[in-house]
């Protein structure tokens, strides 16, 4: 674009990104404080993810970008093209031709593989923000690997309500050293940051971090031995592509309780149709 | 019904930008703003947006505020977009505002002062009525001259501080640090403070500042002195030796005066709250003085009780870009997550209702 670097960012910042980077990944979970760039994009929209993103991306990289799952949403639309404008990489919304993908709230279905990159969009780095909104404090309790306080949110969660409460943004041990946010992604996606190969950025623009989890990674969700971690998932196939066994969203289809459940992730969705698995909703859109 | 994926976000968000624009040009029968009548005609905008925006340039900032359509937030994330690309060619010489060009300099402490007071063109003891005249187009308003008073005009701390009254300014523990570079980093000094201060929301600031007024942290404020007036600004190119002035710029400075009992190290004397912004803007930087002094509780050995003395609390919140942000980002799709609390609450609301049904089939 002209006017403008390679990726938006001058080389001197990216070099300063990668440098923070690189430290995430020598320390995993551990968050860097960086320079953080103000983006042409506001701050809470990912401004964290496109500045790792335009970071690590080369010329003949493939970009994928997904906003819940989806290649469609708004705002993953508006950060594609800002790399097909800024960086004229190729994008594509199928994961398996991806090298580098930015994620907002999920974790492609798909199994990652080692030449692949994940970027994550992160609204708040510190896992016990709701705890002590200190960070001066928090920053402490990270440096003693003082995690008392989490663990005893969970115990007064399961003495509260029989089981822990948190749903999304589920804390995670990482290399058995530090408490991490895996952003705010369904504790369904959780396993998935579990050894994964691909490595994994996190980039949090206006609370100026970043962290990694480097490939094959041990991630773990928090929990106790006799209250194990459960992910929770709307208990339905979806209705569109059959899968038992990916994340789904819920559809208000009219005004007195028709819903219908269909996979998030929706180019896992796409495939599985196009290799001919239907749903029971699929059908019907067919003959429509 | 057949659930449809919803697809054309791109031709979406175009359209949407269209109609922004067609929005912002209003009524095609009225003659168009240009970029010059904002600049002159909307100058406290302007100043505004110069000053939380961190770039000083009245051309750009006009253009911005005409950009999107008055929203002033909007206008000062446009120019500070636009800053973060431009290459740094140098650090300018601190500012000498003692020997400012003074189109305005008042001081509440003392009657009279060297230099004497100077009202300039202020909002104060005008009767805000609405001028009905203004409906029509009329002729430029002009005010009476007189001749320029040349006499030295001595910032009012530095008379006190003759005395030993007033705490020395201090120096400088090095290079000051730059928000926009450096990650923020607890303890954070004065210098940094007073940055985010200086780019920080007015809205913000004022509250904050008005806070103190009312107990929460009280700094028993006087307003030693105000001025406003154009400055030079100054560089020093290795490679000259000396320094070469490259402009004037307008600013707001306040210096508000506090009580101060002293401690175990220093004898009673006044301290200092200090404000400086961009432009015109007293409003801000009275605000910002009453915040800097408010948020050296701990350095003077005060009890830090209030939110304007919780420097973490003022630093990580008084920056408009960020809240905006991340206020504004809730509108962004958030069903994934907002899923998985629905699963929650109704797997929670399952499990109470078994407990429930279980107790009742045991009576």
């Amino acid at each position: 674009m002209k006017g403008y670097n390679f990726a938006y960012l001058d080389e001197q910042t990216k070099r300063m990104i990668r440098r923070c980077v690189l430290k995430a990944v020598a320390i995993p979970g551990h968050q860097v404080p960086f320079g953080s760039r103000e983006m042409p994009l506001p701050y809470g929209w990912g401004t964290g993810g496109i500045q790792v993103t335009a970071s690590i991306l080369g010329s003949d990289d493939v970009l994928k970008v997904i906003d819940q799952g989806a290649d469609d949403t708004t705002n993953a639309v508006s950060i594609r093209r800002f790399f097909a404008r800024t960086a004229g990489v190729r994008t594509t919304t199928a994961t398996a031709e991806a090298t580098v993908i930015q994620t907002r709230h999920r974790i492609p279905e798909k199994q990652l593989r080692e030449d692949q990159i994940i970027v994550y969009q992160v609204p708040q780095p510190e896992p016990m923000f709701r705890l002590e909104p200190s960070r001066v404090e928090t920053r402490r309790m990270h440096a003693l690997a003082d995690y008392g306080l989490m663990h005893v949110k969970l115990y007064e969660d399961i003495a509260r309500f029989g089981q822990i409460s948190i749903s999304y943004d589920y804390p995670v041990m990482v290399n058995q050293r530090y408490l991490m946010s895996p952003s705010p992604i369904p504790a369904f996606d959780n396993p998935k940051m579990d050894r994964m190969p691909a490595l994994q950025l996190f980039g949090a623009g206006r609370e100026k971090r970043i962290y990694a989890i480097p490939p094959w990674t041990q991630v773990k969700s928090l929990d106790f031995d006799d209250h194990p971690f459960r992910a929770i998932n709307a208990p339905h196939p979806c209705g569109l592509c059959g899968a038992t066994d990916s994340y789904l969203d819920e559809v208000v289809t009219d005004d007195h309780g028709g819903r219908l459940f269909v996979c998030s992730d929706t180019d896992h969705c796409a495939e599985r149709r196009a290799a001919g698995y239907v749903g029971t909703d699929g059908m019907k859109e067919a003959a429509e | 019904m057949a659930y449809v994926a919803v697809k054309g976000g791109e031709t979406a968000i175009d359209a949407a930008h269209a109609w922004l624009n067609e929005e912002r040009r209003g009524d095609a029968s009225v003659p168009e703003l240009s970029v010059a009548q904002i600049e002159g005609q909307l100058g406290r905008a302007v100043d505004r947006t110069m000053a939380e925006g961190s770039l000083y340039d009245r051309e750009l900032a006009a253009l911005a505020v005409k950009q999107t359509a008055g929203d002033l937030i909007e206008a000062i994330f446009l120019l500070r977009a636009y800053r973060t690309t431009l290459p740094r060619f140098g650090y300018s010489l601190p500012l000498e505002t003692a020997s400012m060009q003074i189109a305005r300099r008042i001081s509440a402490v003392f009657k009279d002062l060297p230099g004497g007071q100077v009202l300039g063109p202020t909002h104060d003891y005008t009767h805000r009525l609405l001028d009905f005249s203004l409906l029509d187009p009329g002729a430029a308003a002009s005010a009476p001259r007189a001749e320029p008073d040349r006499s030295a005009m001595p910032r009012v701390p530095d008379i006190l501080g003759q005395e030993g009254l007033m705490e020395a300014d201090g120096e400088a523990a090095g290079e000051p640090g730059d928000l926009t570079r450096e990650p923020l980093r607890f303890p954070a000094e004065r210098d940094v403070r007073l940055q985010a201060l200086a780019r920080g929301d007015e809205g913000f600031v004022l509250g904050l500042g008005y806070s103190t007024q009312r107990g929460y942290g009280g700094t028993h404020p006087f307003a030693g002195e105000i001025r406003m007036g154009e400055v030079a600004v100054e560089i020093l190119p290795p490679e000259l030796g000396f320094a070469i002035d490259i402009g004037d710029i307008v600013l707001t400075e306040c210096q508000m005066v506090n009580q101060f009992k002293g401690s175990k190290t220093a004898p009673p004397q006044f301290t200092r709250g200090y404000g400086l912004v961009f432009g015109f803007n007293e409003r801000k930087a009275m605000s910002m003085a009453l915040v800097d002094r408010a948020m050296r509780a701990t350095e003077l050995g005060e009890d830090v009780t209030a939110p304007a003395q919780n420097v973490e609390f003022v630093l990580y919140h008084s920056d408009n870009i960020e809240a905006t942000g991340f206020v504004e980002h809730l509108k962004l799709p958030h069903y994934v997550d907002f899923q998985s609390e629905l699963q929650n609450v109704r797997r929670m609301r399952a499990e109470q209702q078994r407990v429930v049904e279980r107790k009742e089939a045991a009576e």
